[in-house]
């Protein structure tokens, strides 16, 4: 029960950070990809540091999870065409809709209902990745 | 109170930053990783996508964790929208507010624009149309590259993966090429 419970609550605090820093703002995407503030470049800039120099941490003093367990970070595997193809489709769609998957919920739940409709589409594009997988160039 | 008045106000790059590193890492010593656009491929599974196609085929309950997450992060948006609401309009940059009203898209402080998310505009077929069509290429894009901005812009590149960088860098060039190149003539 608290197992449950203690991943509800990081989905809070996540939806929280995510709407109070605007970073789920379709403004704010528009406003990056133009180039004309230095908002979402700082929000991601800061994580990536900062998660890095953690990770660093982690690795170095060979931490454990709460349970005990080592921590291990799985590392991603070539072939590396499929990062950059499915990376720019991915770009493509975020700046139409300016809503990464993790930010389509949080708006659903601020209030936006047409948020529905690009959860769907992003169902719908997922399905159909998993359909023609073996079609396309990886 | 004085607490809850500083929360609502919007809150800086630098402490959003912190606060996604600081979940990163909760996630990490709970043993689970950091991945939002995974739950678009457990929710297909759920929906009985494994019974017709192999990707979908695998034992999504281990994959429980990260659906609370999605409905945490639900009531996160509501409880921002509510409780924590804001007085203060979103800080927009003069120079996007002037490019986007070229396009026909107005600005009111809100979070999204009225013209692509308001209930009204999901009577315009065109809006649908684009909605459905940009939330496909988000679903498609992410489970072909692997990831999306939590998996590789924050955890990969965090963990200083290659992968994770070229597909951030592709991430850029489509939103780029959305944003400068096709934009202007779909809107």
């Amino acid at each position: 029960m608290m197992k449950s419970v203690k991943f509800i609550l990081a989905g809070i605090l996540f939806g929280i950070v995510m709407s109070k820093s605007e970073a789920v703002s379709w403004y704010r995407i528009q406003e990056m990809f133009r180039f004309q503030s230095f908002h979402m470049y700082g929000i991601i800039g800061t994580a990536v540091v900062l998660g890095t120099i953690s990770v660093w941490l982690i690795k170095r003093f060979k931490l454990k999870d709460t349970e005990g367990l080592p921590l291990v970070f799985k590392d991603k595997q070539a072939p590396y065409l499929r990062y950059i193809i499915g990376g720019v489709i991915f770009g493509l769609g975020w700046a139409l809709t300016g809503a990464c998957p993790g930010p389509m919920f949080v708006n659903l739940g601020y209030g936006y209902l047409a948020m529905i409709v690009v959860i769907i589409g992003a169902l719908a594009g997922t399905y159909l990745y998993g359909v023609i997988k073996n079609k396309l160039p990886h | 109170m004085d607490m809850i008045e500083l929360i609502k106000q919007p809150w800086s790059w630098y402490f959003s930053g912190i606060m996604i590193v600081a979940i990163m890492l909760m996630l990490i010593f709970w043993g689970k990783s950091f991945g939002f656009s995974s739950n678009l491929r457990t929710i297909c599974s759920m929906a009985g996508a494994g019974k017709r196609t192999g990707f979908f085929n695998f034992d999504w309950k281990a994959q429980r964790w990260n659906l609370l997450f999605l409905i945490g992060a639900i009531i996160g948006g509501w409880i921002s929208s509510t409780l924590l609401s804001s007085p203060a309009g979103l800080d927009l940059s003069a120079a996007t507010v002037t490019d986007l009203n070229a396009l026909g898209i107005g600005f009111n402080g809100g979070i999204n624009p009225d013209e692509l998310f308001s209930l009204q505009a999901m009577g315009n077929p065109k809006v649908l149309f684009l909605l459905v069509i940009g939330g496909g290429l988000v679903g498609f894009g992410s489970r072909y590259a692997g990831g999306c901005t939590s998996g590789h812009a924050i955890s990969g590149l965090s963990n200083l993966q290659l992968p994770s960088l070229l597909a951030v860098v592709g991430f850029f060039i489509g939103g780029l090429v959305m944003t400068w190149l096709i934009m202007p003539f779909i809107f």
